[in-house]
C-alpha cells in the first residue's frame, strides 16, 4: 500500500500563480455581470476567452506537474494568511486536482464555445455567459482549495451557479420551482458537510489536506484523540454532503428537475462537473473513508442503489434529458462506488469521472442540438429518423453512447469495467448488481438512440429539423474523439492510477486490465441482451406519439421511484402541518392575547369615561368625596 | 371659650360646600366659595386666638390675597362664558366631558 506523499511548498513557475484560473473566469463573471447591457456585444467572447485562458493556465500547470519527480507532485500554494498558523488560505495543485481542473477548464471551454451557438438568440446571453464563467471560477476554488473550509466556498459557489442557470428562464414558474428544489435539497446536504468540517476541526485541530492524512487519522485513532465513531461519522456526514452535491440515494430528486435549465448547463453543470463534487470529496477524504470501514461500505451501497434507481428511472423517461439525467445519476453511482473501494477504486472512479464528462457532456449537447433543430422539443416520441437529417449530431451522440454502454474499446469500456471488476474483487454482490446497472444501462441508453435517431419520423407538423452551426458541432466532434480514445489512454498501462498514486495512494500492486473476464463478459452479454430488447420495443415496433399507460413498473419509474412522493408525504406535508399549527397558534393564540388585552383595557376605558360628565357639580362632589377620605385618614392614622 | 367660633366656622363651610353642590348659578356657586374660604379664615384667626399666636392670622392674610385673585380671575371667566353663551349656568357649560 503506497501513501499519498508529503505537500511540498512551491514558489515560482505557472503553478506559482495558479490561482489565475480561478481569478479570469471571476473577473469575466465580475465583468459582464456589473457591465450590464454595455457588455452584450462581446459578453460571450469574453467568457469564451476567460474559461480557455483558464485552461491554458491549467495545462501548463499540469505539465509542470509531470515535470516533477512523483515524490514532489503535490504542490502547496499559500495565499493568505487568514489566521497566521491556525486558518490559512492556500491552494493545493496535486494530480487529483490538476485533474479535476483539465476537466473543468476543458470540457468547460467547450461548452462555452457550444453555448455561443445554443444560446445565439436568447436576449440574455451574456447574463447566461457571466453564470457559466461564475461557475467556472467556483468550481475550480472548490478542487484547487487546500482546506476544507476553501472547499465549502467552493461548493456553495457552484451551488449558487447551478441555482442560477437552472432558473436562468425564471419565466418559466418549472424552471424557477427546479431552481428552488435543487438549492434545498442541496442544502441538506450542506449541512452533512459543515457539520464534518465542524467535527474535523475540533478533533484534529486543523481543516488542511496536508495536515490530515491517513496516518494522522490512524495516529489519533491509535492515542484515543480520536474514537473510531468520530471518524464514522465524519464520513457518513462526508457522504451526506457528497449525495446532496452528487445526487445520490437519499438526496437525488432535484437531478431531473434541474434540466429546466438550457442544455449547456446540464451538459457542464448537470453531468460532466459538479455532481461529480460528491466524489471528489469522498476520493480527497480518503484518509478518513479508509479509517472507517462502516463509512466506506454505506459509500459503496449508496453508490450501487444509486446506479440501479438511476438506471430504472431512464429506462421510463421520454424527455430526452430527463433520460439523460437519470443516467447520470446512474453514472455518478458506478463513481460513488468506485469511491467506496479504497485507492484502487479511486484511480477507476476518478478515471471514469473524466470519461463521462466527455461522453455525457458530447450527448447532452448532441440533445441541445437536436432540441434546437427540433424547436425545443424535448418528447423522443415526437422524434425518430433524425439520423438522416443531422448526421454530425446523430453520429457524435452514438460515439457517446457506445461508450457509455461500455462497447469494447471506447472510454467507458475501460473506465466502467474496472469499477466492476474491483467491487467484484471486493463483495461479489455488489458486484453483481453494478453488472446488472450496466444492462439496464444498454437498454435505456438504445432506447433513447433508436427513438431519436431511427425509425419512422413522428415530428410535429412544424418541425424543420437542420444540422446545427458549426460552433455547436465542433465541440461535439472533439468530446466525441475524446469519449473513444481516453479511456483507454487512461486505464491501459495504469497510466492514470500511477500520476494520481501521490495524491491518494495506490495499492502495493497495480491491477491489469484483463480484456477476458469473467466479470467483463457477464457486462457485455446483459448490455447486448439490453439493447436487443430496445431495438425490439422500440427499434422494430411502432413507437406511440402518446406514452401508453404502461405498467406498474413503468409508471413507478416514470415517477422517479417515488422519490418525490416520499419526500412530501415525509417531510413536505408534515412540514406544511407545523406551519399551519404554528399559522394557527399566532392568530388565535398569541394575537388572541394580544388583541384581547387591548380590546379589555379599551373596553374598560370606553366605560370609565362615562365619569367625565361635564358637570362641575359632580367634579365637586368628587373633590368633596376624596377630601373627606383624606380627613378620614388622618384621623385614622393620627388615633393609632 | 373658642368652641362657638368653630362651629360657626364649620356651619359656614358647610353652607358654603352644600350651595357649590346644589346651586346652578355661576355666581352663586362662587359666592359660596367665598363662604367657605372665609369659613376657613374664621378657623384660623379663632385657632390663632386660642394658641397665643399670629400663624394663624397670617395665614387668613394670605387666603385673604388668594381670594381677591382668584375673584379677579373667576369673575372674567364667568362674564367671559356669559357674553358668549348668554347663560350663567354651570350645568350649560358642560362641554369638556367625554
Amino acid at each position: 500500500m503506497q501513501s499519498p506523499v508529503e505537500i511540498v511548498q512551491h514558489s515560482g513557475g505557472v503553478i506559482g500563480v495558479s490561482w489565475l484560473m480561478i481569478a479570469l473566469p471571476l473577473l469575466g463573471a465580475a465583468i459582464l455581470l456589473l457591465g450590464g447591457r454595455r457588455t452584450d456585444r462581446w459578453g460571450h467572447l469574453l467568457g469564451v476567452a476567460m474559461s480557455l485562458a483558464a485552461f491554458v493556465v491549467a495545462v501548463v500547470s499540469f505539465v509542470e506537474i509531470l515535470g516533477l519527480p512523483e515524490s514532489e507532485r503535490r504542490r502547496g500554494i499559500e495565499l493568505y494568511q487568514f489566521i497566521p498558523g491556525v486558518a490559512d488560505m492556500g491552494l493545493l495543485i496535486d494530480p487529483l486536482s490538476i485533474s479535476f481542473a483539465l476537466l473543468i477548464t476543458g470540457v468547460g471551454s467547450l461548452i462555452h464555445i457550444y453555448s455561443i451557438g445554443y444560446m445565439s438568440h436568447d436576449p440574455d446571453r451574456r447574463r447566461f455567459f457571466a453564470y457559466l464563467n461564475l461557475f467556472v471560477a467556483a468550481m475550480l476554488l472548490l478542487v484547487l482549495a487546500d482546506n476544507y473550509v476553501a472547499l465549502f466556498v467552493g461548493w456553495e459557489g457552484v451551488g449558487l451557479a447551478s441555482y442560477l442557470l437552472i432558473g436562468f428562464w425564471q419565466f418559466k414558474p418549472t424552471a424557477a420551482a427546479a431552481a428552488k428544489k435543487a438549492f434545498i435539497v442541496n442544502r441538506v446536504g450542506d449541512f452533512g458537510l459543515l457539520i464534518a468540517i465542524f467535527t474535523v476541526w475540533t478533533t484534529f485541530g486543523s481543516v488542511a489536506f496536508g495536515d490530515l492524512s491517513g496516518a494522522t487519522v490512524s495516529g489519533a485513532i491509535g492515542s484515543g484523540a480520536a474514537s473510531q465513531g468520530t471518524i464514522t461519522a465524519i464520513g457518513l456526514l462526508l457522504l451526506l454532503g457528497a449525495c446532496g452535491k452528487s445526487a445520490q440515494l437519499p438526496l437525488q430528486s432535484w437531478l431531473l428537475d434541474a434540466m429546466e435549465g438550457p442544455t449547456p448547463v446540464s451538459a457542464l453543470i448537470h453531468a460532466a462537473t459538479m455532481v461529480t463534487a460528491g466524489v471528489y470529496l469522498v476520493v480527497r477524504s480518503g484518509a478518513f473513508f479508509e479509517a472507517a470501514p462502516t463509512a466506506q461500505l454505506v459509500v459503496t451501497i449508496v453508490g450501487v442503489a444509486t446506479l440501479l434507481a438511476g438506471a430504472i428511472i431512464g429506462c421510463a423517461k421520454d424527455d430526452i434529458k430527463k433520460g439523460l439525467a437519470g443516467s447520470t445519476m446512474s453514472q455518478i453511482g458506478y463513481m460513488m462506488l468506485g469511491a467506496g473501494l479504497g485507492p484502487v477504486g479511486y484511480a477507476f472512479a476518478i478515471a471514469h469521472l473524466i470519461t463521462h464528462g466527455f461522453f455525457k457532456a458530447n450527448m447532452f449537447l448532441g440533445a441541445g442540438s437536436v432540441m434546437h433543430a427540433m424547436n425545443d422539443e424535448v418528447d423522443m416520441r415526437r422524434y425518430g429518423g433524425l439520423f438522416s437529417v443531422m448526421k454530425v449530431t446523430a453520429v457524435t451522440f452514438i460515439i457517446g453512447y457506445l461508450a457509455i454502454i461500455g462497447f469494447p474499446l471506447l472510454s467507458g469500456y475501460f473506465t466502467k469495467d474496472g469499477i466492476i471488476e474491483t467491487a467484484m474483487e471486493h463483495n461479489q454482490i455488489l458486484g453483481w448488481l453494478a453488472v446488472v446497472g450496466a444492462g439496464i444501462t444498454g437498454f435505456y441508453m438504445s432506447r433513447m438512440i433508436f427513438m431519436t435517431f431511427f425509425g419512422k419520423k413522428r415530428w410535429a407538423d412544424d418541425a424543420h429539423p437542420h444540422e446545427s452551426p458549426s460552433v455547436m458541432t465542433v465541440p461535439l466532434v472533439i468530446l466525441s474523439i475524446g469519449s473513444i480514445f481516453l479511456g483507454a489512454f487512461l486505464i491501459l498501462d495504469n497510466r492514470f492510477m500511477k500520476f494520481l498514486a501521490p495524491a491518494v495512494g495506490a495499492p502495493e500492486e497495480l491491477p491489469a486490465f484483463h480484456f477476458v473476464s469473467t466479470a467483463g463478459l457477464a457486462t457485455l452479454a446483459l448490455v447486448a441482451v439490453g439493447a436487443a430488447f430496445a431495438w425490439f420495443r422500440y427499434g422494430a415496433a411502432e413507437v406511440p406519439q402518446v406514452a401508453p399507460r404502461g405498467s406498474f413498473l413503468t409508471t413507478f419509474a416514470r415517477r422517479d421511484l417515488y422519490g418525490d412522493a416520499l419526500n412530501e408525504t415525509l417531510f413536505m406535508r408534515p412540514g406544511q402541518w407545523l406551519a399551519r399549527i404554528a399559522v394557527f397558534v399566532d392568530n388565535r393564540g398569541i394575537d388572541g392575547l394580544v388583541n384581547g388585552l387591548a380590546a379589555t383595557i379599551g373596553g374598560t376605558s370606553g366605560r370609565l369615561r362615562r365619569v367625565q360628565t361635564g358637570y362641575v357639580r359632580s367634579y365637586a362632589l368628587s373633590i368633596l368625596f376624596g377630601a373627606a377620605v383624606v380627613v378620614g385618614a388622618l384621623l385614622y392614622v393620627g388615633n393609632m | 371659650m373658642t368652641t362657638h367660633y368653630l362651629v360657626l366656622s364649620a356651619l359656614l363651610f358647610a353652607i358654603g360646600g352644600a350651595g357649590v353642590l346644589v346651586r346652578r348659578n355661576a355666581i352663586v356657586v362662587f359666592m359660596c366659595v367665598e363662604l367657605m374660604l372665609n369659613a376657613c379664615n374664621l378657623a384660623f384667626v379663632t385657632f390663632a386666638r386660642q394658641h397665643g399666636n399670629l400663624d394663624g392670622q397670617l395665614i387668613a392674610f394670605f387666603v385673604m390675597v388668594v381670594a381677591a385673585a382668584e375673584v379677579v380671575i373667576g369673575l372674567a371667566i364667568i362674564v367671559m362664558i356669559f357674553r358668549t353663551r348668554r347663560s350663567a349656568s354651570v350645568d350649560d357649560a358642560n362641554l369638556l366631558k367625554y
